[in-house]
């Protein structure tokens, strides 16, 4: 029997007959008369048969689905780039609906709840940075990056960015593919500050010796990838301002609470994650990045995204959004334009707004204050547990180093370990960074209770005896 | 029903302020726990654990809300967005249906709370929905590898662009290799991603026929040619039949050819790029292959190439074992083509793994007739209405997936635009269509995509509302000119976007440059 597939309303003998007739051709095949014949494959596919059924397709993608462990089911000390946070359920509730989950472009006046809520997205994320002028999210945190790179080295002039040594080998290696190779014109050339090796912060004074006229950025990260708070941020960004630098700086805005903004402390550039801002980890398919300035021409100018400002309607008073600066993006001007731009992670924008506005100042305040409680009193009960050591015990926001060279068992081996007690342990920054030893990077959020902490503890406490 | 027959629509209308207008001080949505003596016992007052100077005295200017507010906020703003609400014939998006079963699974913990940086024993499920729709997409396309990081279809042809620049990097004639050739029908993405990886871009001209000539390609082309970029079909929906005589000119100069498949929906099931001769491809997972567009991601633009290429792409593969386990690989020269963090876009992989599970290789090419007659058909009856024309008119054969057309005729009979008919169409209900990527060489242009999904009585509708509008364009222009009427705000004007002095891409920046302080 020949039935209708449920995807699509005209696979209806009768319909096709009915459309053919319209046309006036007398097979479908008629209507592929562009594409010459040796261009057509004769293959026969090797997909598999179909599941045409919702029932069989929901047990298939559930059986294979199911193999998977996840971080509700064990617990789960994983960071370094998506991290696990509450999502109020608000936020899915929001995003799943069709009208926003299956939005297409539309006109500003019949999409104008989406452009209202990106707007709310930029504005809201503005106040958490402290910055006037935000973009529509890019791809990635290191996309963020990437992109920011390429507007301080337009703006300077100058080709040379310099980055901290201890940064995201995956976010440094996004940012080295937007910088391109020395053989191209307007390649950049990305150079490493060295860290202080007692604090894990940058060395000032390596920073000041790489600091010339052909630097276009600082960029550094506060918190740092390994957790640690820059209290020299100030200091950093004067002195990049003293060597006519832009100075850009990475943020994990669930710190932006209990942290002062980038912009505070002299930042022109803030850009960062907005995973933690309401998105599921999604398999490290949550990620999202943003960029974000001062509100001047100087910076407005070189943005490759797009971005919704307030504009007005032809009836006078009525409120309305469109896209400020359009014709400098890669739609407006194709290859004349800043970088490109193309579809990002714009529903997830939604999402973070929906979060921003359910936490409020408050609500970042206290979770801020949660992630820093905990994560502290995990490096506390972590740094007594016989051989493992914390080079930077203090000074650290959610993410914290813990040295296991002590324990004479490499990192791989404890996490291993850890799994048997439904444990997944940080990340290994072993081969990453060979000069930490035997290391690995915690992450403990508003999400771990006290006794999942002692749990740790005492798992860690068992598999390193 | 309304007097020209079509329905009675009005959009909802909710004057909905902006939520930093909302709430009042003190209100909350969120808590978070607090006064948590069993570890201020051991860590000590909160705020110590930051360092003095960079303690955040002065709360974010945030919204106070409580839960609910929020909720209605957001679930009145929704109701203000027509999309797919509507019907959506966007064409160069392929706007088709997003099953809801793998909404529903992919929201699950076991995909939704998973972190990608757990062992690959906790994560065989997903590695095996990746390693199983690599091998299927191989099937279609003919190529060795997929991968899927790119966050959409722009950064997979940048991805392109920079295994381009790897590649000839690895053959030391980069600094010769400078250029990128592409076509003015190419969408921007293609010469804006080639200008971004360093490249200087080369436009070819649209010709006669509907496409650049082999001529032009031939001058073109050059020992300083590093790669081809290209759609095929073309977003009139011409298919250039020189295709293959494209790429072994681009070849035979030492080029790599890329092909930018977002047209696939029409050719998916008879066209292989790989047997055409590219190097390497790319699928846009959210629009084909049924994943959400989701007003602009999250997306994946599918990178697949041939076996020569696959050693520079330096975004993790997933591999199966002799066991018949997964793993991931990680290639060792690491940061020359890596364009975002981790494996891609979970959810929207899982999406069209089902998708493809769902249809099968008859499936897949039978959403590829239902496309093309579903254009057909449309054109059939567009073509009836006065003022209508196709785009390219002297190229007679049938459309693929899509066609543009022109209301120039329109225009110039009446003064109305397709920005007017745009924005009246949705008057009816109907989401706007897609005029034109840049540039605009046909005239007032408009191009509707059908797709498989939506109904013939749905595409009838779509017909009749536009024939409806060109009616009104001629007994009462100032109604189109107007439009939209039934929307919650009028026509956006805009003025002021390109000015530093009215732009205002946040709240903060629109009081300051309005005087709303304090």
């Amino acid at each position: 029997m020949n039935r209708a597939h449920p995807y699509m309303a005209n696979s209806t003998e009768e319909t096709k007959k009915h459309m053919l007739n319209a046309i006036g051709a007398a097979t479908v095949d008629e209507l592929f008369e562009q594409i010459p014949d040796e261009h057509v494959t004769t293959r026969r596919f090797e997909l598999p048969e179909p599941l045409v059924s919702e029932v069989e397709l929901k047990r298939h993608m559930t059986g294979v689905l199911g193999k998977n462990e996840h971080c509700e089911d064990n617990l789960s000390f994983l960071g370094g780039g998506t991290w696990q946070h509450h999502v109020p359920a608000i936020c899915d509730e929001i995003w799943t609906r069709s009208e926003f989950l299956t939005s297409v472009w539309g006109t500003g006046s019949s999409d104008l709840g989406r452009n209202q809520a990106w707007f709310e997205f930029a504005s809201q994320l503005g106040e958490l940075v402290g910055m006037e002028f935000v973009g529509l999210p890019v791809y990635s945190w290191g996309a963020a990056v990437g992109h920011s790179m390429r507007m301080a080295t337009r703006m300077t002039g100058r080709g040379r960015v310099l980055v901290p040594a201890l940064m995201d080998p995956q976010r440094l290696d996004v940012a080295r593919t937007y910088a391109g190779f020395p053989e191209q014109e307007g390649h950049i050339e990305i150079a490493h500050v060295g860290y202080d090796p007692a604090t894990g912060r940058l060395d000032l004074a390596d920073l000041d010796s790489r600091l010339d006229d052909g630097v276009a950025a600082v960029y550094f990260e506060n918190p740092a990838y390994l957790g640690v708070i820059e209290d020299r941020a100030a200091e950093i960004a004067r002195m990049a301002r003293a060597a006519g630098a832009e100075t850009i700086v990475g943020v994990d805005p669930t710190s932006l609470g209990v942290i002062v903004p980038p912009s505070d402390y002299g930042a022109d550039i803030a850009v960062g994650t907005t995973q933690p801002l309401g998105i599921h980890m999604n398999g490290g398919g949550g990620v999202g990045g943003f960029i974000a300035t001062r509100d001047e021409e100087r910076y407005a100018r070189e943005y490759p995204t797009l971005q919704v400002s307030l504009t007005d309607t032809t009836h006078e008073g009525e409120r309305a959004f469109g896209l400020a600066l359009f014709q400098q993006s890669s739609y407006g001007s194709r290859e004349d334009g800043k970088d490109w731009t193309g579809n990002s992670v714009y529903l997830w924008a939604i999402a973070n707004a929906a979060y921003m506005s359910v936490l409020g100042p408050a609500g970042f305040e206290e979770l801020g204050g949660a992630i820093l409680r905990r994560s502290h009193y995990a490096a506390r009960r972590l740094a007594a547990v016989p051989g493992v050591s914390l080079p930077w015990p203090t000074g650290f926001f959610k993410e914290f180093v813990v040295g296991f060279d002590g324990t004479g068992i490499p990192v791989a081996e404890i996490n291993r370990r850890l799994r048997d007690h439904g444990i997944f342990g940080g990340r290994d920054l072993s081969s990453d960074f060979p000069d930490l030893g035997q290391s690995a990077l915690y992450c403990v959020t508003e999400v771990h209770s006290r006794a999942d902490i002692d749990r740790l503890t005492a798992a860690l406490e068992e598999v390193t005896r | 029903m309304t007097t020209n027959g079509l329905r009675k629509y009005h959009a909802a209308v909710w004057d909905e302020p902006l939520v930093m207008e909302m709430g009042a001080p003190g209100r909350r949505g969120q808590l978070f726990p607090v006064d948590e003596p069993d570890l201020d016992g051991v860590v000590g007052d909160t705020s110590d654990l930051i360092p003095e100077s960079l303690r955040r005295g002065r709360p974010a200017d945030l919204p106070e809300l409580s839960e609910p507010e929020v909720l209605r906020h957001y679930l009145h703003l929704s109701q203000e967005v027509l999309g797919m609400m509507g019907i959506s014939l966007f064409g160069t998006c392929t706007m088709k249906y997003n099953p809801r079963v793998t909404e529903a699974l992919t929201r699950q913990p076991f995909v939704a709370e998973t972190h990608p940086d757990q062992d690959v024993e906790t994560l065989q499920g997903t590695l095996e929905v990746i390693h199983g729709l690599d091998r299927m997409l191989r099937d279609l396309t003919g190529m060795d590898q997929f991968v899927f990081q790119p966050g959409g279809g722009a950064d997979a042809a940048f991805l392109h662009a920079t295994v381009t620049r790897a590649y000839h990097e690895a053959r030391g004639d980069l600094a010769q290799r400078r250029e990128i050739i592409t076509t003015v029908q190419a969408h921007p993405c293609n010469p804006a991603t080639a200008a971004a990886a360093g490249f200087d871009v080369i436009n070819l001209p649209l010709e006669e026929k509907g496409y650049a000539s082999v001529e032009a390609l031939r001058a073109a082309a050059s020992e300083r040619t590093a790669a081809l970029m290209v759609n095929n079909p073309d977003d009139i929906g011409i298919y250039n039949p020189h295709i293959k005589e494209w790429v072994d000119i681009v070849h035979s100069v030492g080029g790599l050819c890329f092909y930018d498949t977002a047209n696939f929906n029409g050719v998916m099931g008879r066209i292989r790029a790989r047997d055409l001769g590219f190097d390497a491809c790319m699928m846009m997972l959210h629009k084909t292959f049924g994943a959400p567009k989701a007003g602009g991601g999250p997306a994946v633009g599918a990178y697949g190439c041939s076996e020569e290429l696959a050693p520079y792409l330096t975004a993790p593969v997933v591999v199966k074992g002799d066991d018949g386990a997964f793993a991931i690989r990680v290639p060792e020269h690491a940061g020359s083509t890596q364009v975002r963090e981790y494996l891609g876009n979970i959810p929207v992989i899982i999406k069209a793994y089902s998708w493809l599970r769902a249809l099968g290789a008859a499936g897949v090419k039978e959403a590829a007739d239902l496309s093309l007659l579903a254009n057909n058909y449309m054109e059939t009856r567009l073509l009836r209405i006065p003022g209508v024309s196709k785009g390219l008119p002297h190229l007679d054969e049938y459309r693929m997936e899509m066609t543009r057309y022109s209301l120039g005729e329109l225009t110039e009979e009446t003064g109305v635009t397709t920005v007017d008919v745009a924005n009246r169409m949705v008057d009816y209900g109907v989401d706007a269509f897609w005029m034109s990527h840049e540039p605009w060489f046909i005239p007032e242009p408009f191009t509707p995509e059908a797709g498989e999904m939506w109904s013939v009585e749905d595409l009838d509708y779509w017909i009749d509302v536009i024939a409806a509008i060109c009616e009104e364009a001629r007994t009462d222009p100032e109604l189109v000119k107007t439009a939209p009427h039934n929307q919650p705000i009028h026509r956006v004007v805009g003025s002021g976007l390109d000015d530093p002095d009215r732009w205002a891409t946040t709240w903060r920046a629109y009081r300051r440059k309005n005087g709303l302080e304090g």
